[in-house]
């Protein structure tokens, strides 16, 4: 008996034991899931937060209270006394409106980088690096010049103007072939196999963008437009846009991005190499595919209603990385976030930063931040590169 | 199992590319525990990357079940067999756990966006398979940091949470110290005896001999031998495929046969 006793005891022992470990494995693994949570939970604090102040900056004058009655009357929970209809207009109409396109274009661009950086396995790809942004500027150009997308002058949408984010994502798609094209050539006669070398696709994307930079210019001086326009054009603003363009250009993105999340899970076996991808049961070509026109799909959106802006999809999901991990099923929500709340910011400095009323395009603002980090990552990679082949 | 009839492949254009495997014939039952051996450049890894779908076969057929692969889709195949390879990378950012969890990728659904979490039975498959890999204790660390060996251990850990029914290794232990060598064949042994069919690729004759009851030897492209260990674990075989002196003797322990190399035979040539 005393035996039989002792034994159970051990078994008793052994099953609290594994079971110890499990609930162990357990809390370290709802503890992780929490921390995520907690940080996804202060980017979206500091969204909202964000955009009720980012409503209440600028040149036109209002106070914190008067802001957030306007805003709260314009969704219909109007508090006190009517506000003045000027400063409903401001805040409203105006500033809102450039909130919330800068919001989504920053989260569309952050997207856009994590995914292009997953397919393409290289840290220094992104909408702006790849020529994406260029092809898909250059798309709408040749819509709005053309007359396809309504008529002339970007400022004022004319009635076609639902093509416009459509012919976007034709340059944005033609844009990448070409610099993927590009690459492999290159690769080919460097010797490297076949293999795309991380600079080369980078130096592919640099020459594509110069040259579809330089059309834009050329296509607008014929259309006699004046060469501010041009420059606000190629470096990307949210000056005189309004809900039109939100209402343009959010369906794109939202279908671009459900492209891509969907596949989120997809993205991580990818980065593991295409052969380990297969042998894990991924049909690694078709989900590059389905990614990569996710991903221009969102570019193309985003430039078709703000110009170019760089470095948004180069800095967030780098960033991010240090804290939230590889994983994209959290890195890609965390980009949205985080790249909107930058864009968001970076607006406001843009067009708060100069004395007078007067604006910069919302692209220098965002280069100034990721130049020099962006010339961080390249020595890094550099490193890392050497490191490999010692 | 394993049927593979008149398999030619070839690396580059499907016409004109070089010829690697000329004409493959090889029948692997259910159950089996098969060393693939065979000199450098004799065709060990291509034939075990055809197998797992990842070159395409110039000519003749592969057959995984009574199926021809080409008929499966990857997803399929991946639930069919599973595969470590060798110098595998690992991403950086990712936890152990996370890695030996994409081995599961086949068994989640169409569906497995952005919400749907792995499911309780993925999860208990990682745990099992990080336990039979001895990779338990890295559950928790960063792929990036680990050893050559640990990375061996975890991808071993990977390829058992997709699926134990059939096993292909290339090289799978090369990078392992004795020991874990060892350990590793042992877990192999194991798994065998529960069921699965192992094919392993691999350079070390002795270890071959040691666990598999069955040796194929592939040279220059073709199968130069195959059959019982000890059969065909011969002196004069192993000189043929190997060219150069080749003693045999019998293993301490188990009596199986051994290779031992003879210095300045391969200077001395042979004969």
């Amino acid at each position: 008996m005393m035996t039989t006793g002792a034994g159970g005891d051990r078994a008793d022992a052994r099953a609290d034991d594994r079971a110890g470990g499990r609930a162990q494995e357990r809390d370290h693994r709802s503890a992780i899931r929490g921390a995520k949570a907690f940080w996804i939970a202060c980017i979206c604090a500091a969204t909202l937060a964000s955009g009720v102040a980012a409503c209440g900056l600028g040149s036109f004058p209002s106070t914190p209270a008067e802001t957030l009655r306007a805003l709260l009357q314009a969704v219909g929970f109007g508090v006190g006394q009517p506000v003045d209809p000027a400063l409903s207009v401001v805040v409203v109409d105006i500033r809102l409106a450039r909130v919330v396109l800068a919001w989504l274009t920053g989260a569309s661009l952050a997207v856009a980088g994590c995914v292009f950086q997953g397919v393409l396995r290289n840290p220094l790809a992104d909408a702006f690096t790849l020529g994406v942004s260029g092809g898909a500027a250059f798309g709408a150009s040749v819509a709005i010049l053309s007359g396809l997308a309504g008529h002339a002058a970007f400022n004022g949408l004319g009635g076609g103007a639902g093509l416009l984010p459509l012919c976007a994502l034709a340059g944005a798609l033609l844009a990448l072939g070409a610099v993927l094209a590009l690459g492999r050539a290159g690769a080919g006669m460097g010797g490297m196999g076949g293999a795309m070398r991380r600079e080369t696709l980078v130096l592919a994307g640099i020459v594509v963008s110069t040259f579809l930079s330089a059309l834009i210019s050329l296509l607008k001086s014929l259309d006699e437009e004046s060469v501010a326009s041009i420059v606000f054009w190629i470096m990307g603003s949210f000056q005189g846009r309004g809900f039109e363009h939100v209402r343009l250009a959010w369906s794109y993105m939202a279908v671009g991005l459900g492209l891509v999340l969907w596949r989120a899970r997809e993205l991580d076996l990818l980065a593991l190499g295409e052969g380990q991808a297969r042998l894990l049961g991924l049909d690694a070509g078709r989900s590059r595919l389905w990614l990569l026109i996710g991903a221009s799909l969102l570019s193309g959106a985003a430039v078709a209603v703000s110009g170019v802006i760089g470095f948004v999809g180069l800095v967030v999901p780098h960033l991010l990385r240090l804290v939230v991990g590889a994983g994209h099923r959290t890195l890609l929500p965390a980009s949205a976030l985080l790249g909107g709340l930058l864009l968001l910011w970076s607006d406001v400095l843009a067009r708060s930063i100069l004395p007078g009323g007067a604006e910069l395009p919302v692209g220098v603002v965002t280069a100034l931040i990721g130049g020099p980090f962006f010339c961080l990552l390249l020595g890094r990679s550099g490193r890392m590169n050497g490191r490999g082949q010692s | 199992m394993i049927r593979v009839t008149n398999l030619r492949v070839r690396y580059g254009r499907p016409k004109s590319g070089r010829e690697v495997l000329h004409g493959i014939d090889l029948r692997i039952a259910r159950g089996e525990f098969v060393g693939l051996l065979g000199p450098n450049g004799s065709g060990k890894t291509t034939l075990i990357k055809a197998l797992a779908g990842l070159l395409p076969a110039a000519s003749g057929r592969i057959e995984i079940a009574g199926t021809d692969i080409r008929c499966l889709s990857h997803r399929e195949r991946a639930l069919r067999l599973s595969c470590v390879m060798q110098r595998a990378e690992v991403p950086a950012g990712y936890s152990v756990r996370e890695l030996v969890l994409m081995g599961r990728y086949a068994h989640t659904g169409a569906l497995s966006g952005l919400f749907s979490d792995h499911g309780p039975e993925d999860h208990a498959a990682a745990e099992a398979a990080l336990k039979d890999a001895r990779a338990l204790d890295l559950a928790e660390r960063q792929a990036a940091e680990l050893s050559g060996g640990e990375v061996q251990r975890v991808l071993l850990a990977r390829a058992l949470a997709q699926g134990r029914e059939l096993l292909l290794l290339d090289e799978a232990v090369s990078a392992l110290d004795m020991a874990r060598r060892v350990e590793a064949y042992d877990l192999l042994a194991t798994l065998n005896t529960g069921g699965s069919t192992v094919l392993s690729a691999l350079h070390d004759l002795n270890l071959a001999a040691l666990y598999c009851p069955r040796l194929v030897f592939l040279k220059a492209g073709a199968v130069a031998l195959d059959g019982p260990t000890t059969e065909i674990f011969t002196e004069t075989n192993l000189r043929d495929i190997y060219e150069t002196d080749i003693r045999v003797a019998a293993h301490p322990v188990t009596g199986a046969p051994q290779a031992h190399l003879v210095p300045g035979a391969a200077a001395a040539a042979l004969g």
